[in-house]
Order: C-alpha cells, then sequence, then structure tokens
C-alpha cells in the first residue's frame, strides 16, 4: 500500500495524518478525562457523558450568538474564554443535580448505572432536539482561530487545532495537578481508597462524590467547547463518541490518568493514520479490533495502579 | 413425562405458563387481524432475547450491552440463505453477472463470496444460526471470564463488539448489503413467506420455538446451575473457593443466551423478510436489556410481556407522538432501575398477587417472588435471600 507513493510524500502523508490524529486525540482526552474521573475514580458509568459534552457545545455556541449579536465586534475574539466558563459550570451543575437525583441511590449497583444514565441520555437528546432543532450547529471562529500555519510545501497545520490541543495540555494538566495537590483530589482518592476509613477520619463522602461528579461533567463541558472549534454540534453527536472514549478510558487503565492519556493518544494515531491507506469505516473496525483483543489479552489497561482489592 | 414436568415446575407456574400460552396462541390470533399478528410475532423474536438477557444478567449477573451482535448473526444467516435462494440465475437475469445477490451485482462483485457458499443448503443454514452467534459468543466468554473480567468491564467490552460489527456490516456493503442490509426476501424451499396464510404459520412456529426457550430457560434456573448462577451473582468469591469452576458456567449461560437471541433472530428475518445493522447495533442492543428490565430480570415470563409491552408503547408512542417516545423511552429507563428493579413480575408478585390471594382468600403460597421461586416448599439457600437488590458487578 506504500508503493503508490514517493518516500517524500509518505513523510508528509504521515505528518498530516498524525496532525489529524492529534485533533481526535485532544477531543479523545478531553472526554476521557471526565469518564476517567467518574469511572476510574468512582465506578459509575456514565452513559450520557457525552451529552454532557454536547450540552458545552450548545452553551458555547448560545454564547458566540450573544457576542455576535448583541456585543461589539471587536471583543468577538474572546468569547471562547467566557464560553468555555459557562460551558464547565453549566455541565458540572446539571452533574450535580443528576448525582443527587440518580445516582447517589445507584452506587452499589453499577450496571443499573449504566442503564439509569443510559435512559438520562434519551433525554437530553430529544431536550436537545427539541430546543435547538434536529440539524447541526457551528460556531463561527474568530479571526485569530482561522487560517493555517505552513510547516513545508506540503505540511500545513490549522490553527484551530493547534489552540485546541494546547487546551487540552492545559486542562490535563490542571486536572493532574488537582488530583494530586488540591484538597478534593486528595480527599477523591482518599475516598476511592477507602472508603470507611475516608469518612472515618471526617470527609464527607457524599459530598465528595458529587463534587468528583460535577467535576467530571464540568471537564466534558469544557470539551465539548472545545468541540466546536473543530466540527458542528448536533443532537447526537455525543453518542458517537461514547463508546470510543469508554475504550480510551478502559484501555488506558481506569483509574490511571496517564494511562488515560496514553491510551487516547494510541487509539487516535492508529485510528487516523490507517484512514489514509484504508476505508474510515475499516480503520475505525481495526483499532477497535485490536483495542478489544489486547484488553481481552490484558483487562486491567495499559498502566493500573497495583491496588489490593 | 408428566412426573418430570411436576417436578420441575409447580402447578403455579405451569399456570402461568398456561396463561401466556392461551393468550399467544388462542387469543391474540383471534383478536387481531394478520398485520398486528405479524408485528406481535415481530415483537416476540425480542423476547427471545429477552429470556435470554434473563438469564445471563438476572441470574447470572452479566450484562450484555451486545445482544444485538447474535440477534443479528442469527437473522443474517437466516437472510442468507433466504437471499440466495432469491437470486436465482433466472431471476436476476437482468444483473451484470446473474446468480448472485443485487446488492453485490451493484457493488461490482462478480462472484459469490466463499463465506456465502455453503448458504445454498438449508441444513447448513439452520445449523449455522445456532453454532455461528455460539461459537462467536463462545470466543467472547473465554477471553473475558477465563481472565475474570465481569461487571461493567463486561459490558463495555461487549458494546464495542456491537459497534464494531454494526461499522464492518455497514462499511462492506459489497459482501453485506450496507446499511440497507438484506432486503427482498421471498421464499423459504419455494414457500412464499410473504402471504397471509405463511405469515400465520410462522406466527405459532415463533410460539412453539418461544416455549421451547422458556422451557429451556426454566429448567436452567430450576436446576443446580441456576442456583449455582444466583450464587455467583452474589458471592463469586465463595463459589470460587468452594471449589466450582465459575468461568466454565458463565461461559455456559452466555452462550445459551446467545443461542436464544440468534433463534430470535431467524425469526425475526422470516417474519419481517428483512434483516439489517439497525437491528445488531449499540441501540437496539440496549434496547433489547430494557425490554427484560421492564418484564422482570429474575422472570422468563416477565421478560416475554416486557418485550410485548414496551413495543406495544413504542409502535403507539412513535406512530402519534415521536418526540414524546424518546422521553418516554428515557423515563422508563430510568424509573425501572430505580423504582422497580424487578420489573412488572416483582410488581405483579408483591402487589397484584397478595391481592388476588386475599380475594380469594386461599390459604399458603405468600411467598414474596413467587413467580421466580421453584416448586420446593421451603426457598432454597439461594432464593432466601431477598433477591430485591441483586449485587451484580464486582470488579
Amino acid at each position: 500500500m506504500f508503493a503508490d507513493y514517493t518516500s517524500s510524500e509518505l513523510l508528509s502523508i504521515f505528518a498530516m495524518q498524525g496532525f489529524a490524529g492529534l485533533i481526535l486525540f485532544s477531543v479523545f482526552v478531553l472526554m476521557a478525562l471526565g469518564l476517567a474521573i467518574i469511572f476510574g475514580q468512582m465506578g459509575v458509568i456514565n452513559m450520557a457523558h457525552g451529552e454532557f459534552m454536547i450540552l458545552g457545545a450548545y452553551m458555547t455556541y448560545l454564547t458566540s450568538h450573544v457576542f455576535e449579536n448583541y456585543l461589539p465586534a471587536s471583543i468577538y475574539g474572546m468569547y471562547f474564554f467566557i464560553a468555555m466558563v459557562i460551558a464547565f459550570f453549566a455541565a458540572g451543575a446539571l452533574g450535580a443535580l443528576v448525582e443527587w437525583a440518580m445516582i447517589r441511590h445507584l452506587y452499589k449497583r453499577p450496571l443499573d448505572t449504566l442503564l439509569a444514565t443510559w435512559g438520562l441520555s434519551l433525554i437530553l437528546q430529544q431536550l436537545y432536539r427539541t430546543i435547538f432543532g434536529t440539524r447541526e450547529v457551528g460556531v463561527t471562529l474568530p479571526d485569530w482561530l482561522m487560517g493555517s500555519y505552513a510547516l513545508s510545501d506540503s505540511i500545513e497545520v490549522p490553527i484551530n487545532g493547534l489552540f485546541v490541543m494546547a487546551l487540552t495540555v492545559v486542562v490535563t494538566v490542571g486536572v493532574w495537578l488537582m488530583m494530586q495537590k488540591s484538597r478534593l483530589g486528595k480527599q477523591t482518592r482518599a475516598v476511592v481508597q477507602n472508603r470507611p476509613m475516608a469518612a472515618a477520619v471526617g470527609i464527607n463522602t457524599a459530598k465528595v462524590d458529587r463534587l468528583t461528579f460535577a467535576l467530571g461533567c464540568g471537564i466534558a463541558g469544557i470539551a465539548g467547547s472545545a468541540f466546536t472549534m473543530i466540527g458542528s454540534t448536533g443532537p447526537t453527536s455525543g453518542q458517537l463518541y461514547i463508546v470510543d472514549t469508554f475504550l480510551v478510558v478502559v484501555f488506558g487503565g481506569a483509574s490511571s490518568l496517564l494511562g488515560t492519556v496514553a491510551s487516547a493518544f494510541t487509539i487516535s494515531q492508529a485510528q487516523s493514520t490507517m484512514e489514509f491507506f484504508l476505508s474510515g469505516s475499516m480503520a475505525k473496525v481495526l483499532t477497535l479490533l485490536v483495542v478489544v483483543g489486547i484488553l481481552m489479552l490484558r483487562p486491567q489497561g495499559l498502566f493500573s495502579l497495583k491496588m489490593r482489592k | 413425562m408428566n412426573s418430570m414436568i411436576s417436578n420441575l415446575f409447580s402447578r403455579y407456574q405451569l399456570t402461568h405458563m398456561l396463561i401466556l400460552a392461551l393468550l399467544l396462541v388462542v387469543v391474540l390470533p383471534l383478536s387481531m387481524d394478520i398485520f398486528r399478528l405479524n408485528l406481535v410475532g415481530k415483537y416476540l423474536t425480542y423476547s427471545f432475547v429477552a429470556i435470554g438477557l434473563v438469564l445471563c444478567w438476572g441470574y447470572g449477573g452479566i450484562l450484555s450491552l451486545g445482544q444485538g451482535v447474535f440477534f443479528g448473526l442469527g437473522g443474517y444467516c437466516m437472510a442468507m440463505f433466504l437471499k440466495l435462494e432469491a437470486s436465482t440465475p433466472e431471476a436476476t437475469a437482468i444483473q451484470s453477472t446473474p446468480g448472485i445477490p443485487d446488492f453485490m451485482d451493484w457493488n461490482q462483485l462478480t462472484e459469490l463470496p466463499w463465506f456465502w457458499q455453503p448458504f445454498h443448503s438449508f441444513g447448513f443454514t439452520l445449523l449455522a444460526i445456532i453454532a455461528v452467534p455460539a461459537i462467536f459468543a463462545l470466543i467472547v466468554a473465554v477471553a473475558m471470564f477465563k481472565r475474570r473480567v465481569g461487571g461493567v468491564y463486561f459490558a463495555i467490552i461487549t458494546q464495542a463488539v456491537a459497534a464494531i460489527l454494526t461499522i464492518l456490516i455497514i462499511g462492506q456493503q459489497g459482501f453485506t448489503g450496507g446499511v440497507n442490509g438484506i432486503t427482498d426476501l421471498r421464499t423459504l424451499h419455494g414457500w412464499d413467506i410473504r402471504t397471509d396464510s405463511a405469515k400465520y404459520v410462522l406466527y405459532f412456529v415463533c410460539v412453539a420455538l418461544l416455549f421451547g426457550c422458556l422451557f429451556a430457560a426454566k429448567y436452567v434456573i430450576n436446576s443446580k446451575l441456576g442456583r449455582l448462577l444466583v450464587a455467583m451473582r452474589e458471592r463469586e468469591d465463595r463459589v470460587r473457593f468452594s471449589g466450582y469452576d465459575v468461568s466454565a458456567f458463565k461461559i455456559f449461560i452466555f452462550c445459551l443466551a446467545a443461542v436464544f437471541s440468534a433463534i430470535g433472530g431467524a425469526m425475526f428475518t422470516l417474519q419481517v423478510g428483512f434483516m439489517s445493522p439497525s437491528f445488531v447495533g449499540i441501540v437496539p442492543s440496549i434496547e433489547m436489556v430494557i425490554f427484560c428490565a421492564v418484564g422482570g430480570r429474575l422472570s422468563v415470563l416477565g421478560a416475554v410481556y416486557g418485550a410485548l409491552l414496551v413495543n406495544f408503547a413504542k409502535t403507539t408512542f412513535s406512530e402519534s407522538f415521536p418526540e414524546l417516545w424518546l422521553f418516554a423511552m428515557g423515563a422508563l429507563f430510568i424509573g425501572v432501575v430505580m423504582a422497580f428493579p424487578n420489573g412488572l413480575a416483582g410488581v405483579w408478585s408483591s402487589q397484584v398477587e397478595p391481592r388476588i390471594k386475599a380475594l380469594f382468600n386461599k390459604p399458603g403460597r405468600t411467598t414474596p417472588a413467587a413467580t421466580n421461586s421453584t416448586s420446593a416448599p421451603a426457598a432454597t439457600p439461594a432464593e432466601s435471600f431477598n433477591p430485591e437488590e441483586p449485587s451484580h458487578a464486582r470488579g
């Protein structure tokens, strides 16, 4: 399959596909980070995660709409940062509400959480459809995100992609620092490792659960915000990514953030590189098959904490 | 024979079976036209899957989100045979390559792929309907359960398998008919399956097979295997420490559920006249779980009613209020899980039945969850604890 291309052509193909893979990687990481926190730390399967992401995307769309129509054009370039904050808090607030109303009653029944959150995702999808219509919506990118940056004659990188990647790095580092250093992060890890003992030393475990869930959903909101930079948003966009994202989290080793990032990188690069040579669907089938195959051989994922059960 | 049945099922359970049989064999065929009855037959094919889920999810605690895969494999095997019969060289004379299915011709295939060849034989097809899903389930189950992967991980992997198969079927449209599936099926050994009389016959065949599966499922539940499954669901380690090979039981029950689904899929193809990837993927698979959950995850009869009711509701709702249907479906998921974990069967045995009994004032037989209990007069150890909240997943 390489015979038809010269070596420099191959190099630029790999570079361009690698870059496309990096954008996919960014979306995977942003979505998977929230899931890794919720699933890896709390053991809760949130099938509505994609819908939380789409909520962030719709919030970004609304914010850009407000900036475009009601505020001076000079500050339009700034809308994204405000939208991101709104998306984070909107998704986080909905997450806290869902945890309070639904999830906290089901902590002892993880498989049932899966079904209940699937129901939630159906309701949210239909809600989006009712409010925003079935057509996909997109935002107008501000000028400074338009265009691309030419590395060489045949290799160009789009600036919005670069921005999304930078955002991913910032969010990932932020989440990692928070889990390692902050009070909430330490409390979360304590609750995960030993719930009765954590409660015994005075941690309000119910509150930690709610905040952790809200945080995971909030990060999904940010993911949705970033998603608007590179694609348009429809009511069912979230569902397209949910299985992939779960595989990313499981493949990486559920409780390891580093593993999540590494597996997102592997999966997205493999997929986008193969996409060029095979059809899109076969690339996806092969990637998923390899991931499932590896998971069958190594069920604990790439990186796993050595912990006594 | 008679004594064997009475050993297996109490008179009480037989009454419930008889009521269902009366409903399906007498009441519905007499009260409905063939169009509606054909719809019921289609819904019943989903209840095959739901019965399988009762065994592997309700009793075994293994939630599979990929039962659509097995439904689809069974359905596709049947559809391949029917399609080959419909694509005789005479019937397809206008194609550039006569004698191959029309969608292959549209996709510039010039000969029948090797894996289609054996489906010329009806005997092989019947074997394949059972064997292909069973072997596939065996591979997945051995790989997962031998390594003690269970609970939510298993659910996610099966979901990924459903996604893979759907993408594969849609992507390889020259071999599989793509997103439209295998359509335009006409005859089975020269017998036109589209006529009304054929639809009646197929409906009754479907009901007969359904009862076969019901009896098989009841047999498993009331056997020692059924007890072990419940024990494994609750305390897998203790069963393992008692010297049982836990994974072998899990593998068996998962394969059995897959075979039930496949039979349902094959009957679906026969009654509906086509098979497409929209019955294979993630969404249909998870909907099949809700049929089972609504009916009651611990009751095989409940699963049949669950599949019928949810599908009736779906048809009625989505015809008149398509927007409301998704809200209702979502609420159904949440409501069943949060408020009625044992579904309709649970409501029946805890709410309705005591009242009926009070009405007739019959002494004795007041155990809750009686629909699921065996004929043994005293509750067996496996059932003596409350099955209200099965704590399936661990790990």
